[in-house]
């Protein structure tokens, strides 16, 4: 098991060294330049030149890469040789000069937003995915097994901007039950807090919970035509019994993998739901700094994201030998 | 020939008609008893007609999705005159804020371009992922590595973030290559971005499949007889993956077709004149507090396209599976 463990961590660091590296060549064909940004009103051929150099903008864009990693491990200066040089300190993400901020300051004050609407949601789809899946799957062929799959057929096919656009159209602007929505931290203003948060919550776990009623559902019946269900309804258990610690245990172990990629993902950004409820998480950084051309942010947040990904990849499945004894690392 | 003798001789012994059935029989008479299925199926059909012959059905009604309308906006502000977005007979479904183009013949216009993108995205996407898929599980080894580090790497991105980002440049990049500048190339565009991040999940299944067919004794004969790699790999194994890979190319079309919504509403799709579905509920945001028509007819739409998909998706699905005759 350790030396499984040992194993994927580096090649998770070798992936995310890869990412770092596609990431930068990916981006050094964008034609925005950093350098203009620091170069106000007023700005010659020369100055943005001379900027240019301070960047470090000049060099081949390896060289950028590893000037990054260099910051990420031990801080970087910019323009180190100007009268006003700009200090990051370790662990440096880069710099936006559009904004005047650290990249990781920026994505520090952002992530609370993504956090609490990922988890929100993260519970709620789990809640009601999982349940009624289960309840699909113990009422299988019947309608109540197929108003769940037609629930959930709806689910996904409702594209989340519209059901989003729709949310705030009745119940913000028409029946007027909720406030606009306007972002304020839980500690500040709960009540306000769970004004803004509800419907976005609401609106992100439809579509996750529409998945996850049918993946609950297969994993249910293939489980329940296993032979050791057979035995145990032989040896005269009671279904609750029967269901509780033997179906449940092993149709669950997979969904534990889904849910714990699909939070990940999450904590990057839900770039569309934090858009239309104009929540300030990550995603809506993302799509502000694409439309400001903000290189370096960008860059950040793609980073910030794959890395949740890929480590969400490794604990997930570390966490999935532990619940299920039959899986062996090896 | 070995297979066909195999399945011949039963039949030839007992002198009955036990003539066996392809796949695509099965599945077709299995789809036949499936009403719902088969309503959608022809809702599809008629959905892509339309979509094809749009320019014709625009000029039989007298619309047209790109001339302005004056008289049908109001002269301050540019709001539709009349109720629900300026219904009229005039204009089936209203008329744009500002311009007066007609939404009827937008929204045709604009399930042609969805569906192109869609479709042909889903055609990329299944040739890639079928094709690297069986070479990843056939060769195994290093190609295999370097495949299946690749595709790690791929499904580590944030897509979304990355379509976003990249758009602009990439499109200027495609319009370098001869791609003709502004829609054109932004339509190749996304159908490239899209084939680009959904092949991965597509190659996973197949190459899943192929470790196990590979062993199989008729993979073993053929290499025996000297069959070619290429013969091995597209006559012999993908005929036996061809389930699968059908089940994933009917449930991508729609989700094809909503992630191009999705990023037409977030500005990456065709430009004005033109249109899609997720342009249109992009613009209706700045209106649709006035007059609501703009969100709900683009959307409604919309779901309608991607619930019949996914309802004939599901269908084909469990036609294909082997295990549904015991339900």
């Amino acid at each position: 098991m350790s030396a499984y463990v040992v194993r994927r961590v580096i090649s998770m660091i070798i992936l995310l060294l890869l990412l770092t590296l596609v990431v930068f060549i990916l981006f050094s064909l964008l034609p925005a330049d950093p350098a203009r940004l620091t170069c106000g009103k007023g700005c010659t051929p020369e100055v943005l030149e001379a900027n240019r150099h301070k960047l470090g903008l000049d060099l081949p864009v390896i060289q950028q890469y590893w000037e990054f990693m260099k910051g990420l491990f031990v801080g970087r200066i910019y323009a180190a040789d100007s009268p006003d040089p700009v200090v990051c300190n370790a662990p440096c993400l880069g710099y936006s000069f559009k904004r005047g901020e650290e990249v990781l300051v920026l994505i520090k004050d952002r992530l609370p937003a993504t956090i609490w609407l990922a988890l929100g949601a993260f519970i709620l789809w789990l809640a009601a995915g999982i349940s009624l899946g289960i309840y699909a799957a113990l009422r299988r062929g019947r309608w109540q097994d197929k108003t769940v799959m037609g629930i959930s057929l709806a689910g996904y096919s409702l594209p989340s901007f519209f059901l989003g656009l729709m949310a705030i159209f009745f119940i913000v602007i028409r029946l007027q039950l909720l406030p606009y929505p306007a972002y304020v931290s839980p500690f500040e203003n709960p009540i306000q807090f769970f004004q803004t948060m509800l419907l976005p919550w609401i609106v992100l776990a439809i579509l996750y919970a529409a998945f996850y009623m049918r993946l609950t559902r297969n994993q249910m019946l293939e489980v329940l035509g296993e032979d050791y269900i057979r035995t145990a309804r032989a040896k005269g258990l009671p279904e609750r019994v029967v269901i509780r610690k033997h179906a449940l245990r092993a149709g669950l172990t997979p969904i534990v993998t889904a849910a714990g990629l699909d939070l990940a993902g999450l904590l990057g950004g839900a770039i569309i739901t934090e858009s239309i409820f104009s929540l300030p998480g990550l995603g809506s950084l993302a799509v502000n700094s694409v439309n400001d051309a903000d290189l370096p942010v960008i860059v950040g947040i793609t980073l910030v994201t794959a890395t949740f990904i890929i480590v969400a990849n490794l604990v997930v499945d570390l966490l999935y030998a532990v619940i299920d004894p039959r899986v062996r690392l090896v | 020939m070995a297979k066909a003798a195999l399945i011949e001789s039963p039949a030839a012994l007992t002198g009955s008609e036990v003539a066996s059935r392809s796949l695509r029989q099965i599945v077709w008479t299995r789809l036949r008893r499936d009403k719902l299925a088969m309503v959608c199926l022809f809702i599809l059909i008629a959905l892509y007609l339309i979509a094809i012959f749009a320019p014709v059905i625009c000029g039989l009604l007298g619309v047209d999705p790109y001339s302005f309308d004056k008289e049908s906006i109001s002269d301050s502000g540019g709001g539709p005159v009349g109720t629900w977005g300026g219904i009229s007979t005039e204009h089936p479904l209203g008329v744009e804020w500002g311009t007066g183009r007609d939404i009827f013949a937008q929204l045709l216009y604009g399930l042609r371009i969805s569906l192109l993108i869609a479709t042909t995205a889903t055609i990329l996407t299944v040739f890639f992922g079928t094709v690297l898929g069986i070479i990843s599980g056939y060769a195994g080894g290093k190609t295999d590595a370097v495949i299946g580090r690749t595709m790690d790497l791929i499904l580590a991105f944030p897509f979304l973030l990355i379509i976003l980002a990249m758009s602009g440049v990439l499109t200027q990049r495609l319009t370098a290559l001869g791609v003709p500048d502004g829609n054109p190339s932004r339509i190749t565009y996304l159908i490239i971005v899209l084939s680009i991040f959904g092949w991965p999940y597509l190659a996973r299944i197949v190459r899943g499949q192929v470790l196990s067919v590979r062993e199989r004794e008729f993979v073993e004969a053929s290499i025996a007889m000297g069959a070619s790699r290429y013969r091995i790999l597209f006559k012999e194994i993908l005929p036996n993956l061809w389930a699968p890979i059908l089940v994933y190319a009917t449930l991508t079309l729609p989700t094809y077709v909503g992630t191009e919504a999705a990023l037409s509403f977030l500005g990456v799709g065709v430009l004005p004149p033109d249109t899609s579905f997720g342009g249109m509920l992009g613009n209706s945001v700045s209106y649709f507090s006035v007059v609501p028509s703009y969100l709900f007819i683009p959307g409604v739409v919309l779901v309608v396209l991607v619930v019949t998909f996914n309802l004939v998706g599901d269908a084909v699905r469990d036609a294909l599976d082997p295990r549904a005759g015991r339900v």
